[in-house]
């Protein structure tokens, strides 16, 4: 099936997310549709999905215009989405997941779960995407849960599938098993919209490949364009896409965790026995697909969880039964993975969420009462400092972009004196240039002689960082290297296997 | 591209703060229990009393005398059994850990029994009485309640509107009953009670428009929402209530009430036969709702839609359901079973309405929705042991070893227990409360 | 299943964000506007009430078709001498401002404490039952003690406020450490709470001598609140009581971390804040407003001890605090109103015939007006920040 998109825009009161964009996907084609976060890719592929009304312009499938009201009409003429966040009931089994919507019945609205589960079996054998349909999907792997999102769009007719940021939650191994099975679908007939904003991805798959930037299509490229001419195609001007940094002399051990266990609410062992140490001057990057037990290690580093096992020792000192207020006071930064959840309070104004865990020191209140006109100084100075982009200190914190909550974030952190920098996703969701000046500080951080930690699911930022990489895996720290490790191999123990023979230990 | 499970790495032995916590909390309980069971069985002078396996003393049933005290220190083993075990960590898990428990707050029921009969003082003969009657009465708008609360909750609505469509249906209930009665046109006698419930059924309904209305419309915070309905129906009822002349009162708000249906054989079993199948129509539609609201929800297309815009409405609004459509089902489905909960109020039980006439009970059927962890059948059993909690009162008002006040204040304070006992270990609907709207 | 939907979209221009996951209670509070004209609106369906509860006007609609003026007219007047009753009734002369003062005092306070915790995320229906304990305590002290004069009232004062703190710190406890909502929770206080009441007033020591129903004796003189004029000095104690509540929201520390806490409990808890503490301190604190509350009934009017003596101001607090938007200004500002229509019910109970449970609809109406902007902006035609209410709502939050 042929897809066309012209002149396709659309606004959201002042701001235009969408500006006259034009596209074809021929039948069969695996068309890559690069742009860094905030271009304006998910906007167009949710018009073209029914999830969002177009302001103007069209679509036509083989030559005939469409309109999608719904995902319902897209679906019915053959589109099929899978999402960069899972559109799955996690409470549901497989087969359920895949039946809703158009369930099969036994007549009166009874549900046909084995119709449904018959249904899967045979999908998933033609397409050799291997699940259980009646496993439970919160029980799934995320892997395995991206495959059940595309045996969904499979089962829904789809002819053209979007793929939303789908590497983003895969090991290196499961993104080249996806892009096996992109090939595959490929050569079953069905087109392919691959959305992304890394790189590699797109040179290793794509037949053609469109550049988004703030909202327009900026260019066409061919697969054999080299990651430079498409890094500057995408950000709009050169990009430096590694971090300067001085060779490392790592000092002495800051934070030790010995033996942390963790169990979660639901009562599973999340993390198991995890040892490490983090040195003064030095990046610890903690590498692994998310879901892996970082999330929790980090919170029970924090106090905001209290490990059920092990012990957190700072500097000498037993740390394991601090709350986060005394891990604050001993000096530990934080910039939590999701900023808008655990980094600011959305409805409080850049100044206030400036001081949101300062505003106990004499500088900014004394006794019960708050020093206003010394929270505005600091604003003005974070502000003027990190180039924080906002209308006035005033704003709420939930009007800036992404890039530039992350800022306040960072700003807030580094504002006073670290032992321990412990960065979450540091970049997740923001803009080129935040990415770059965000780097910069941390590296700025450990120069001056703050012990730091990076967790992040990204490889490029972890090898960018990092002086040492320890790689988690269900829990576990499956082995410590060094960043000189070939990308490969690091995949393989984010998948589990142990640390390799070849691998430079650290 | 074929396995489909993960290797996963060991566990390690570790013992969770999780499990510690459970086990100080069973040693702390079981242990004041077995403190007050013990003072139970010392204090009685006189461990005689009598039972009858009826609700009350009748010809039919006659009271029986019996040794007490079996009873007391029958109790104080089973619990020090389950102590013992608690102490050791070997208390069992699962279900055979529920029915442990259930079996220490059984025995605790009874020893307690023993111990309020005994040494009566009191003029007429105190027999214990069966409280499974009584407490499938007090259940039914309960257990009504509540699977409103499963249906709305389940599609992702919060309702603490539930005692607001008991207010609303219990009015009207005694209205159209009242009325079917007083111009008797077309409504023959017998059928006048069940007309009334009709009522009820049309304004939980209504009731439930309006839940819909600002919760989906208008996406007003649900949990505000509920609180201001409730207190709206609670004024409007009282407000139309004021408005009926004292010369009418017998026209409009004195209906007939429901007369109890005796089912031949299932009547007949023992002990339990009396007390669940000789009861009110309404009794046994509670029984009916109970099943149908699980088969709804478990096993139908609307039930899988029902549920899945309650836990991810987004996944459900990209395979082209209709979310807010879903929900407006649900809710208006729920206000059917609350309204008719509410009828229980008037038709079912005293007869005429009386201001706030439901005393909060909307709020506790609340609570069995939590308790039951958002599962219709959980929510039901949840109901009757509130039920039953409420039923103590009548049960033992006139025993003068125990303050009326503080038995009427039980079932508040088992549903304060209960909710601060279990509402943070469980999970509600991911996307409970709150409203859809598309990006 | 945390990964997917907790993690930030990606994409996020700030003008196509979606409303962000409200955690935020008080982010659906109205505008200035949106509150009166909603009351506006509720005083127009009240006045359809208050037609067809007028015999008059009922019996003129059996011959609408005939005399259509008749039914047009008796309404008119209906709805006229009720609402001109209720307006000189409440502020029609000094003596109706006294009145209006006196009940809108008790209303102030209550309401401050349900905004206080509502700025901490949490939504206090419990007033009701912390007052009935303050009020047991005020009045107990009131009337069996015997203190001098100011020392008296100051010592029930000081029993009704630490009474219904420790009621409300019950909520605050359970909420804390075992996630008990506190919907239900204040609620079940409320009903517990009633029972207590009942419970002790059937002992000897609080029962009036010359009388057969549960009733107390009243407080002695000594134990009684000054008056200034002929208004007792509980409406100064409002007063303050609005001021130190502005104080502490958005002066203060403690304040600072309510608020933060109430927007985004798991920020707050990240950045070193114990939302455990801002739970108890912030029902404790309400407590101790909804007792203040009661010592205006108690101390103030000289009430004796019912378990009707919080009447219905508990429950009209969370009104009051809604429609004020949580402010203490706005607090102030909707309990005035409240004082008014409740001082102004009674006078159109006594010159029109309305029944006084009309203002309990009026306020329900109000609330569900308020919370629905974009009900009323539609009937209204007012043009306001964007069509969608804006209105978000939180789950259960356990």
């Amino acid at each position: 099936m042929k897809l066309e998109i012209r002149g396709l825009t659309k606004r959201f009161g002042s701001f235009t997310a969408n500006d006259h964009i034009d596209l074809t996907i021929e039948p069969g084609e695996i068309h890559c549709l690069l742009g860094e976060n905030g271009a304006g890719k998910s906007t167009l592929m949710n018009m073209l999905y029914g999830l969002l009304e177009p302001t103007e312009g069209e679509v036509l499938l083989d030559g005939e215009p469409v309109t999608f009201e719904t995902p319902g009409d897209a679906m019915a003429a053959g589109i099929g989405m899978v999402h960069q966040h899972f559109m799955l009931v996690p409470v549901f089994t497989v087969a359920e997941n895949v039946m809703l919507g158009r369930e099969q019945t036994r007549g009166a609205g009874l549900l046909d779960r084995k119709a449904a589960a018959d249904l899967v079996r045979e999908l998933s054998g033609r397409y050799h995407l291997a699940v259980n349909p009646d496993a439970l999907v919160e029980d799934l792997p995320v892997g395995v849960q991206q495959r059940v999102e595309i045996l969904k769009a499979l089962a829904g007719g789809a002819q053209v599938l979007i793929l939303d940021e789908p590497t983003a939650v895969l090991t290196p191994q499961e993104i080249d098993e996806l892009m096996g099975i992109m090939r595959e679908l490929k050569e079953q007939g069905t087109s392919i919209i691959f959305i992304t904003h890394k790189l590699r991805e797109v040179k290793a798959i794509g037949d053609r490949i469109s550049v988004i930037r703030r909202g327009k299509v900026v260019g066409t490229a061919k697969p054999t364009a080299s990651e430079a001419e498409l890094a500057e195609l995408m950000v709009g001007r050169s990009v430096n896409l590694t971090v300067d940094k001085a060779h490392v002399t790592s000092g002495t051990t800051v934070l030790e965790a010995r033996n942390i266990t963790v169990v979660d609410p639901r009562g599973h062992q999340v993390v198991k026995d995890v040892s490490f140490e983090a040195r003064a001057g030095e990046v610890l990057g903690i590498a692994g697909v998310q879901g892996n037990g970082q999330t929790e290690l980090i919170k029970s580093l924090l106090g905001l969880v209290r490990p059920d096992a092990g012990e957190i020792w700072l500097d000498g000192k037993d740390i394991s039964k601090h709350g986060p207020l005394q891990s604050l006071e001993d000096g530990i930064g934080y910039i939590p993975e999701d900023r808008s959840h655990d980094g600011y309070v959305g409805s409080f104004s850049v100044r206030e969420n400036l001081v949101l865990d300062l505003f106990r020191n004499d500088e900014f209140s004394s006794g019960l009462a708050l020093k206003l006109d010394a929270i505005a100084a600091n604003a003005r100075d974070r502000i003027a400092e990190f180039d924080i982009r906002t209308e006035s200190a005033d704003s709420p914190v939930s009007s800036l972009s992404g890039g530039n909550q992350q800022k306040v974030v960072v700003a807030r952190e580094f504002s006073r004196p670290l032992k321990v920098l412990i960065a979450s996703q540091p970049t997740r969701g923001v803009d080129v240039g935040s990415i770059e000046f965000i780097h910069k500080r941390i590296i700025e951080e450990r120069d001056r002689g703050t012990a730091v930690i990076i967790v992040s699911t990204e490889l490029d930022e972890i090898f960018a960082l990092s002086d040492r990489i320890a790689v988690m895996y269900d829990g576990r720290i499956v082995g410590t290297v060094s960043p000189d490790i070939k990308r490969e191999d690091i995949g393989l123990m984010m998948a589990g296997a142990h640390e390799p023979v070849s691998g430079g230990a650290a | 591209m074929t396995d489909t499970t993960v290797t996963r790495t060991p566990e390690v032995p570790v013992r969770e703060r999780a499990d510690v916590r459970r086990q100080v909390r069973l040693v702390v309980t079981l242990g004041l229990a077995l403190a007050l069971l013990l003072w139970f069985a010392v204090v009685i002078d006189d461990p005689t009393v009598s039972y009858v396996l009826g609700e009350r003393v009748t010809r039919e049933f006659q009271p029986q005398p019996f040794n007490g005290a079996i009873v007391s220190w029958a109790a104080v083993a089973v619990t020090g059994a389950a102590l013992a075990l608690a102490a050791v960590n070997r208390f069992p898990k699962g279900w055979l850990g529920g029915l442990l428990m259930v079996l220490v707050g059984l025995s605790f029921y009874l020893a307690f029994l023993v111990w309020a009969y005994a040494d009566q003082t009191g003029s007429f003969s105190a027999a214990i009485a069966n409280p499974i009657p009584g407490t499938i009465r007090v259940a039914t708008p309960l257990v009504l309640g509540a699977l409103a609360g499963c249906l709305c909750e389940r599609a992702g609505v919060i309702n603490i509107a539930i005692e607001g469509q008991f207010l609303a249906g219990a009015f009207f209930s005694s209205i159209f009953a009242s009325v079917a009665y007083s111009s008797l046109v077309f409504i023959p006698v017998a059928l006048c009670a069940p007309f009334g419930m009709l009522g009820g059924v049309l304004a939980g309904v209504l009731i439930a428009a309006l839940l819909g209305l600002f919760a989906l419309r208008y996406q007003v915070n649900q949990v505000v929402l509920g609180v201001v309905l409730t207190a709206f129906a609670s004024g409007l009822t009282a407000f139309l209530l004021g408005q009926i002349p004292g010369d009418r009162k017998a026209e409009l708000n004195d209906p007939e009430i429901l007369q109890e249906i005796r089912i031949p054989g299932l009547a007949d079993i023992p002990v339990l036969g009396e007390a669940l199948f000789n009861q009110t129509i309404l009794v046994y539609l509670m029984y009916a709702s109970v099943a149908l609201v699980t088969f709804l929800l478990f096993q139908t297309r609307w039930g899988l839609r029902v549920r899945a815009v309650g836990e991810h409405p987004k996944a459900a609004d990209t395979v082209g359901i209709k979310v807010n459509r879903v929900r407006w089902q649900a809710v208006l489905l729920g206000g059917v079973f609350a309204g008719l909960g509410g009828a229980y109020y008037t038709v079912g039980s005293t007869g005429a309405f009386d201001r706030d006439v439901s005393a909060g009970t909307g709020f506790i059927a609340l609570a069995a929705v939590i308790m039951g962890r958002w599962h219709p059948v959980g929510a039901a059993f949840a109901a009757v042991f509130f039920g039953f909690m409420l039923n103590l009162k009548t049960q033992l008002g006139f025993v003068d070893k125990l303050p009326t006040d503080l038995l009427g204040a039980a079932p508040y304070l088992a549903t304060l227990i209960a909710v601060a006992g279990f509402v943070g270990r469980v999970r509600p609907p991911a996307a409970d409360g709150v409203p859809y709207v598309k990006s | 299943m945390s990964e997917q939907t907790t993690a930030p979209k990606a994409e996020k221009e700030p003008e196509e964000q979606a409303p962000a996951r409200a955690r935020d209670l008080t982010s659906w509070l109205p505008t200035l506007v949106d509150s009166i004209a909603a009351v506006v609106l509720a005083l127009v369906v009240g006045a359809v009430l208050i037609v067809f509860s007028t015999p008059r006007v009922i019996e003129s609609l059996s011959y609408v078709f005939s005399y259509p003026l008749d039914f047009f007219e008796y309404a008119l007047v209906a709805v006229w001498d009720g609402y001109r009753a209720l307006f000189t009734g409440s502020m029609g002369s000094l003596g109706a401002w006294e009145r209006t003062l006196e009940r809108a005092a008790p209303l102030v306070c209550a309401g401050l404490g349900v905004s206080l915790a509502f700025r901490s995320g949490l939504f206090n229906i419990g007033a009701q039952g912390q007052m009935l304990l303050g009020a047991l305590v005020a009045g107990y002290i009131g009337f069996s003690w015997d203190l001098p004069v100011g020392l008296h009232a100051l010592v029930a004062l000081a029993g009704a406020l630490v009474a219904g703190g420790l009621w409300g710190a019950m909520a605050g406890v359970l909420k804390a450490r075992t996630g008990a909502h506190e919907v239900i929770t204040t609620i079940m206080l409320n009903y517990v709470g009633r029972f207590v009441m009942l419970y002790f007033l059937g002992k000897e020591a609080l029962q009036r001598p010359d009388s057969d129903n549960l009733l107390s004796p009243p407080p002695a003189d000594s134990a009684r609140f000054p008056e200034l004029g002929s208004l007792h000095i509980g409406v100064l104690l409002a007063v303050l009581a609005a001021l130190a509540v502005w104080w502490l929201l958005e002066r203060s520390t403690l304040g600072f971390e309510m608020r933060a806490v109430g927007a985004n409990p798991d920020a707050s808890r990240t950045a070193g804040m114990s939302v455990a503490k801002v739970y108890v301190l912030a029902m404790t604190l309400a407590g101790v407003l909804a007792g203040l509350a009661a010592t205006m009934q108690v101390l103030g009017k000289g009430d004796s001890l019912t378990d009707q003596v919080a009447g219905t101001v508990g429950f009209d607090a969370i009104t009051v605090a809604l429609l004020g938007r949580a402010t203490p200004l706005g607090t102030v500002l909707a309990g005035l109103l409240f004082g008014a229509l409740s001082a102004g019910g009674l006078a159109m109970q006594g010159a029109a015939g309305v029944p006084p449970e009309l203002a309990q609809v009026l306020q329900a109406l109000i609330v569900l007006f308020v919370a629905a902007p974009a009900l009323v902006r539609g009937i209204f035609r007012i043009r306001g920040k964007g069509e969608g209410s804006g209105v978000m709502a939180t789950g259960w939050g356990a």
